[in-house]
């Protein structure tokens, strides 16, 4: 459970560290978009680019960025093994009914490879490099226009933050109540599926009684320090659009624009 | 049955860019029916060690022994159900731990995940509700309709309940009131004594130290500081306020009288011994005055 990297952030202060969330949220999402404009050797090679210079710039090792690919390996290689052998077009260099090994194939292989691996370096990034809760305000921030549609953006914003702030709290009690049914000799992760399922019993009561009782005593300290609703407040973390955010866009514009050009 | 560390060191999340060393050379020994308190500053590593004892968590180098049992780095998590067996383990606000729908339920669940059978289970739930000093209509309730101190007994039972050898205790009377305290501080005393556990308790509360304990151990930062008697351990009162652990409340008083010009052989403990101190060392008119008033 402590292996998990997803989600995790890295506290720094480089030039991506202190890019205003929104920015960056909204930098990925786009990014995402854009990484279906390459469609050549020479379009991913510079999204490659492009991608390694943003890890570079954020000051945090090239493995952490790695072992956010290694959960997902068996997806990836799932659909890349999909496209390679049951594309035709190009010299077939064997077949054996349906499943053909074709030079299109191939070459799509790489490229959806290339794909996964280009969207999960930048999602890293964004998540490495940004505190949960500046992700959260950011997501506010951006649902703000959907008021007009009554969408309750506080609200949600609301939960979200609290959301954030229990995981790691729910993680730990997670594994102390785990660690005292072991001691009471429960084997978790043993037996066969029934078995384990009955296991988790132990594990999931305990912590929704927990968890519930944490949300009385989590309301009652809300209201009695004067929480009313998210209309009307005002906000400690104010988020500050610098300098370095206008040439970030700029960076996602030109490549945009070498995208285009470049794409066959 | 008695546990011994030998060079026992312990890091979390060991190989990623978040690990921490929490313990570093740890050797000691818990010898058997001793009643060990185990202080230190908080961070200092008293849980992560206490897991170690009943193979929760593995050394990352070392070897603990327990029983006849040892746990190396490269033992496999086979098999352990014996050593948790006679090793109970009552963790930090263990009513978190309650999950049946009766308090008989919860308390038998420990012994029937070791094997004993339905009916013999609950009838230890009965003598360890019984034991605990809660009252018998107690066994069909809902372990949630308790109060926080009744939960907590009934999670204490239900550790109990298996029998255990050993009784390791992390800071069991966190959070209760003084009669609370002073009952489950009673309860262990008497296990200990009547079926010659072996105790392990954690605890910031010097007094429970000096009252119960007869074999201290302070941690500091991950590793062993000092290890012996009580009355050894709070001899040297600034040493341990230097660690922000204090002492107990009768020994600070005696250290203050020792500067105003009393003389101790060696700082007392508890108000027995202190009051034992003192009264030779009074003025006779002093002492057989407040009759006469």
């Amino acid at each position: 459970m402590n292996k998990l990297l997803f989600g995790r952030f890295i506290p720094g202060n480089s030039v991506i560290h202190r890019l205003d969330p929104r920015n960056k949220l909204l930098l990925s999402f786009y990014y995402i978009g854009i990484i279906f404009l390459a469609n050549n050797w020479l379009t991913y090679l510079v999204l490659f680019l492009f991608t390694i210079l943003a890890v570079r710039l954020s000051n945090i090792k090239m493995s952490f960025f790695i072992r956010g690919v290694r959960p997902l390996i068996w997806l990836i290689l799932f659909t890349v093994l999909l496209q390679v052998f049951f594309t035709r077009g190009g010299t077939t260099y064997w077949s054996w009914g349906p499943i053909v090994l074709s030079q299109f194939g191939i070459v799509n292989g790489v490229y959806i490879f290339m794909r996964f691996v280009l969207i999960i370096f930048m999602s890293t990034l964004l998540t490495l490099t940004t505190p949960p809760l500046s992700l959260a305000d950011a997501i506010e921030a951006i649902l703000k226009p959907l008021r007009i549609v009554h969408f309750p953006v506080y609200e949600v914003a609301l939960m979200l933050s609290i959301a954030l702030r229990f995981v790691p709290t729910l993680m730990d009690e997670t594994e102390k109540i785990m660690n005292a049914q072991r001691a009471r000799g429960v084997d978790f992760g043993e037996g066969n599926i029934f078995q384990q399922m009955r296991a988790v019993v132990p594990l999931l009561i305990p912590l929704f009684v927990s968890s519930f009782n944490r949300a009385e005593d989590l309301a009652t300290a809300m209201e009695a320090r004067g929480y009313q609703g998210g209309e009307g407040r005002s906000k400690y973390r104010i988020l500050t659009w610098r300098a370095a955010d206008n040439w970030a866009v700029i960076a996602f514009v030109l490549l945009t624009g070498i995208l285009i050009w470049l794409r066959a | 049955m008695g546990i011994t560390f030998q060079d026992v060191a312990y890091t979390y999340q060991a190989g990623t860019p978040f690990e921490s060393q929490a313990l570093h050379d740890i050797n000691l020994t818990i010898a058997d029916q001793s009643f060990t308190a185990i202080i230190g500053h908080t961070g200092s590593g008293k849980s992560t060690l206490v897991q170690h004892l009943n193979a929760l968590l593995k050394p990352t180098s070392g070897t603990v022994t327990i029983g006849d049992r040892q746990i190396t780095p490269e033992t496999n998590n086979k098999n352990l159900k014996p050593l948790r067996q006679k090793v109970g383990m009552v963790f930090q606000f263990p009513e978190n731990q309650l999950f049946e729908e009766t308090v008989a339920k919860d308390i038998a669940f420990g012994p029937m995940n070791f094997g004993m059978s339905a009916t013999d289970a609950a009838k230890k739930a009965a003598e360890m509700l019984d034991l605990v000093g809660l009252p018998a209509e107690l066994l069909e309730r809902s372990p949630f309709d308790l109060s926080g101190g009744q939960m907590r007994r009934v999670a204490i039972a239900g550790v109990l309940a298996m029998a255990p050898e050993v009784l390791i205790l992390d800071e069991p009377t966190a959070g209760l009131d003084p009669a609370g305290r002073r009952e489950i501080m009673g309860m262990v005393t008497r296990l200990h004594e009547q079926q010659k556990l072996t105790v392990v308790l954690i605890t910031h509360h010097m007094e429970d130290v000096a009252n119960y304990a007869d074999h201290v151990i302070v941690m500091e930062h991950g590793t062993v500081a000092k290890v012996g008697q009580p009355s050894e351990i709070f001899q040297d009162v600034e040493w341990l306020q230097k660690r922000q652990l204090g002492v107990p409340e009768t020994t600070e008083f005696a250290a203050r009288l020792q500067k105003r010009g009393f003389k101790f052989t060696r700082l007392p403990l508890t108000e027995v011994e202190l009051a034992a101190a003192l009264l030779p060392q009074l003025p006779r008119e002093a002492v057989s005055q407040p009759h006469d008033e």
